[in-house]
C-alpha cells in the first residue's frame, strides 16, 4: 500500500509544479477538469490485476518508476530526415516531440477552409469554440488511471476540426515522437477529432520510439462523429521494446455516422489498447480491426467495448495477434445491447496464432444484451501454423521458413487488407515482412 | 534410363506399418498406374514419396535420379523435379493463387542455376497454362483453393504441374469427386504435359480415369504390397472382376 501511496504523491507533486508552470491559464474552465481528474487518480490509484479489467495485465512495472511528465515542447535535435520513413505520402502532417506539437516537424500545408489540424494548447487559445465543448467531455466516471493522469496533465496533442459536409481528399497523419531521454518520463498527449456532418476524413495516429530507452506513452484520443460522418482511424504503434504504451480511444457518434478503427501493435514491453465506442444515435457504424505482432516478453493488451444504446446500429470487430517467444496476448471485447438497442447487428471475432510454445494468449468476449431482437455473434480461436497448409507449400518447392511467412503474413492479411489509406498499408506489409525476416534470422542463426 | 527406383520399402504412420515392402521402377517417359482397394496403401506410397512427416520408412531405399529421396526435405523433392497433386488440395486463405505459384516456381528455378522469371514473364506464362486445362484465369486472384469446388481444386492442381513442369508427377486419386466434365478436362492437361522427358504415377481407385490417361504399366496395391503388374490390360480386368480377384489370386500362388 505504501509504494501506491509513494506513486501518488509523486504524480500530485508533478501536478503542483505543471499547476505552477501554467500562470494564468490556471484560471480557464478546463483547469477544472484537471484538477477534478489528479482527485480521481489520486482517489483511485493505478489499478491491480486484482481488478476484472486488469485481470491478465499486471502494470507494476510501470508503478515501479516515476515517470517524470513533459511539460513543455523540446525539439531535442531531431531533423526531418530522422523521420522520414515515418512519414506517409500525400498525407498532412502534424508531428508531436514526447506529446507536444513540434511546428518545425509539422508539414499542415494548405488545408481547405474551416478545417483546423495541429496542436491542441494552440487550437484552444486560437479556436476555443471549436476545442472547448468537446475536450474532456467524453470521458467520465468509469475512465482509468491512466485516462485520470492524461487529463489532468492535459496541455498538447493533436487536434483536427473538419467542418460540416467537408470531405478531405488527403489523410491526416499525427506521429508521434518518443525520445531518447536520460531521464524516464511520460509523454502524454490529448487529441480530440471532431468531424462535423457530413464530413469524410482517415486519421491516422503513429507511434514511435526513437531509441531505446524507457518512457511511458500515456495517449488518449477522444472522437466526435458529426451525423452521417465518415472517419478512418487508424493506428500504428511502433515504440520501442523498453517503452510503456497506454492508449485509449473514446468515441462518440451520432446518427447514421461511420467509424472505422485499424489498430496495429508492434512495439512496447507493455501494452494496452482501450477503445470505447457509445453508439448512442440510430444508424451508426462502428468497425474496430485491431492486428498485434508480438515477441520476446511483450504484453500486448487489446480492450474494446461497444455500447449499443440506440436501435439499428451495426458493429464489427475483427482482432488477430502473432504471438511469438514467451510474449502475452489479451483481448477483451465487451459489447453491450442496450434495451432499447433493438435490430442491432453486433459481430465480433478475435483470431490468434501462436508460432511459439511459450507465448500465452488470454481471449475474452463479454456480451451482454438487455434488447430482445438483435443479431450478436462472437468468435475466439487459437491456434498455430497448420501442418497441412506447411506440407502443401512445402510440396511445391517453397521452403520451411518461406511458407511460414507465407502464412504468417496470410493471417495478419486479412486486417491489414481493411486499411485504405494506401501508403500506411504498404508501411505496415514492410513493417510485418520485416519482423518476420528479423525471426527467420533469429532461427537459422539460433 | 531409370528415373525412379523404390526397393522393399517399409512405412509406418503412428507406429503401424502400412508399407511391407513395395518394389516399384519408374523409367523416364513412362506412365504407371497404381491402383488398390481402400486402405491398400496407395496415398501412404504417395506421401512418403513427397516427404510427408507423418510417414516413417522403417526399412528399404528410394532412389530417385540416383540421389537418395528419402533424405530430402520436401521443397528439395519439388525443386528436384518431384511434383504431388493432392487427394485432397489444401485451401490457404490469404494467399493468392498467382502469389503461391510465383514463389514456388522462382524457388524451383534459383535451385536449378535459372533467373527468376519477372512479373510480367510470369504473367504470360500463367495465362498460357491455364489455357492448358481450360480454367478461367480469375482463378489466378483467389486464395488457393478456398471456395473453389471439387473439381475446381483439383483442375488447380494439374495447373500447378503445367506450372512447375515436374520430372516425376505423382497424381493421388486426381479423379476422386470429378464429374465426368472435370475428369475429361483433367486427364487432356495430363496428356498435354506427358513427355519423353518426365514420368507420371498415377494412384487411383478406380479404372475410369485410365480410359483417358492410358498408362503404360499398372500395378495392383493390396495390404502395402504390389501384388501384380502388367499392361493397360490389367486396368480393365481389375474393374470387371475387382480387387477380390486379386486377392484370391494370390492366396492361390502362395
Amino acid at each position: 500500500m505504501q509504494s501506491a501511496d509513494k506513486n501518488i504523491q509523486w504524480y500530485q507533486s508533478r501536478f503542483e509544479a505543471f499547476e505552477q508552470s501554467l500562470n494564468g491559464e490556471k484560471s480557464k474552465p478546463v483547469h477544472t477538469v484537471r484538477r477534478d481528474a489528479i482527485r480521481r487518480f489520486a482517489q483511485n490509484g493505478f489499478p491491480t490485476t486484482r481488478q476484472e479489467e486488469w485481470r491478465f495485465t499486471n502494470i507494476s512495472p510501470i508503478t515501479k518508476i516515476e515517470f517524470q511528465p513533459i511539460l513543455q515542447y523540446e525539439l531535442q535535435g531531431i531533423g526531418r530526415n530522422d523521420i522520414r520513413k515515418y512519414l506517409l505520402d500525400r498525407a498532412v502532417h502534424a508531428v508531436f516531440v514526447n506529446g507536444m506539437f513540434s511546428s518545425e516537424l509539422s508539414d499542415i500545408g494548405t488545408l481547405p477552409q474551416g478545417v483546423v489540424v495541429g496542436s491542441l494548447a494552440e487550437s484552444l487559445k486560437k479556436h476555443p469554440g471549436k476545442v472547448q465543448p468537446y475536450i474532456a467531455r467524453l470521458i467520465k466516471g468509469e475512465e482509468s488511471a491512466f485516462t485520470a493522469l492524461n487529463t489532468a496533465f492535459m496541455w498538447d496533442g493533436g487536434f483536427i476540426s473538419i467542418p460540416k459536409d467537408m470531405v478531405l481528399d488527403r489523410p491526416i497523419q499525427f506521429l508521434f515522437l518518443a525520445t531518447n531521454h536520460e531521464l524516464a518520463y511520460a509523454a502524454q498527449p490529448r487529441n480530440l477529432i471532431v468531424a462535423g456532418a457530413k464530413s469524410q476524413c482517415k486519421v491516422v495516429e503513429t507511434y514511435v520510439g526513437l531509441a531505446q530507452n524507457i518512457y511511458l506513452t500515456n495517449t488518449v484520443t477522444e472522437i466526435v462523429l458529426g451525423e452521417n460522418s465518415y472517419l478512418e482511424h487508424d493506428k500504428l504503434q511502433l515504440e520501442n521494446m523498453n517503452a510503456f504504451h497506454i492508449g485509449t480511444a473514446q468515441l462518440q457518434m451520432n446518427v447514421a455516422s461511420h467509424y472505422t478503427s485499424n489498430a496495429v501493435s508492434l512495439g512496447g514491453s507493455l501494452v494496452r489498447n482501450n477503445i470505447t465506442a457509445v453508439l448512442d444515435a440510430e444508424d451508426s457504424e462502428c468497425t474496430l480491426n485491431g492486428l498485434t505482432l508480438s515477441t520476446g516478453t511483450q504484453i500486448i493488451d487489446n480492450h474494446t467495448a461497444i455500447d449499443h444504446a440506440k436501435p439499428h446500429c451495426n458493429s464489427h470487430e475483427l482482432y488477430k495477434a502473432i504471438l511469438d517467444g514467451r510474449s502475452k496476448g489479451v483481448f477483451n471485447g465487451k459489447i453491450f445491447v442496450r434495451k432499447d438497442a433493438q435490430k442491432t447487428d453486433a459481430k465480433q471475432t478475435n483470431k490468434t496464432l501462436l508460432l511459439s510454445d511459450n507465448a500465452t494468449i488470454n481471449a475474452k468476449p463479454q456480451l451482454e444484451i438487455f434488447a430482445d431482437d438483435v443479431k450478436c455473434t462472437h468468435g475466439a480461436t487459437i491456434g498455430q501454423l497448420d501442418d497441412e497448409q506447411l506440407f502443401y507449400l512445402r510440396s511445391r518447392g517453397i521452403d520451411l521458413a518461406a511458407a511460414r511467412d507465407i502464412l504468417t503474413f496470410a493471417f495478419a492479411g486479412d486486417v491489414i487488407n481493411r486499411i485504405t489509406i494506401e501508403p500506411l498499408r504498404q508501411q505496415v506489409e514492410r513493417m510485418i515482412h520485416d519482423r518476420l525476416d528479423v525471426r527467420q534470422s533469429g532461427i537459422e542463426e539460433g | 534410363m531409370s528415373l525412379l527406383e523404390v526397393k522393399n520399402l517399409h512405412a509406418s504412420v503412428n507406429g503401424k506399418e502400412i508399407l511391407h515392402g513395395i518394389n516399384l521402377q519408374v523409367n523416364i517417359g513412362e506412365v504407371h498406374a497404381i491402383m488398390g482397394p481402400n486402405g491398400s496403401g496407395k496415398s501412404t506410397l504417395a506421401g512418403v514419396l513427397a516427404g510427408r512427416e507423418a510417414y516413417i520408412v522403417t526399412e528399404g531405399q528410394v532412389l530417385y535420379q540416383g540421389k537418395n529421396l528419402l533424405e530430402m526435405d520436401p521443397e528439395e523433392r519439388a525443386r528436384e523435379g518431384v511434383f504431388l497433386a493432392f487427394q485432397y488440395p489444401v485451401e490457404i486463405p490469404g494467399v493468392n493463387n498467382s502469389y503461391f505459384l510465383k514463389a514456388a516456381l522462382n524457388a524451383i528455378r534459383k535451385h536449378k542455376g535459372l533467373e527468376e522469371l519477372d512479373a510480367i514473364d510470369f504473367l504470360s506464362l500463367l495465362k498460357q497454362k491455364t489455357k492448358l486445362v481450360d480454367m478461367n484465369e480469375s482463378f489466378l486472384n483467389r486464395p488457393v483453393n478456398e471456395g473453389f469446388s471439387g473439381g475446381e481444386k483439383k483442375r488447380n492442381e494439374i495447373f500447378h504441374m503445367a506450372v512447375l513442369e515436374p520430372t516425376l508427377a505423382i497424381l493421388d486419386e486426381t479423379d476422386s469427386g470429378l464429374d465426368i466434365d472435370a475428369l475429361k478436362t483433367v486427364s487432356e492437361g495430363v496428356n498435354k504435359l506427358r513427355s519423353k522427358e518426365n514420368a507420371t504415377i498415377i494412384v487411383t481407385h478406380y479404372q475410369r480415369l485410365l480410359n483417358y490417361i492410358v498408362p503404360d504399366f499398372v500395378h495392383v496395391l493390396v495390404d502395402g504390397i504390389i501384388v501384380k503388374s502388367g499392361g493397360k490390360d490389367l486396368a480393365i480386368k481389375l474393374e470387371e472382376l475387382g480387387y477380390d480377384w486379386v486377392r484370391e489370386e494370390t492366396v492361390h500362388a502362395v
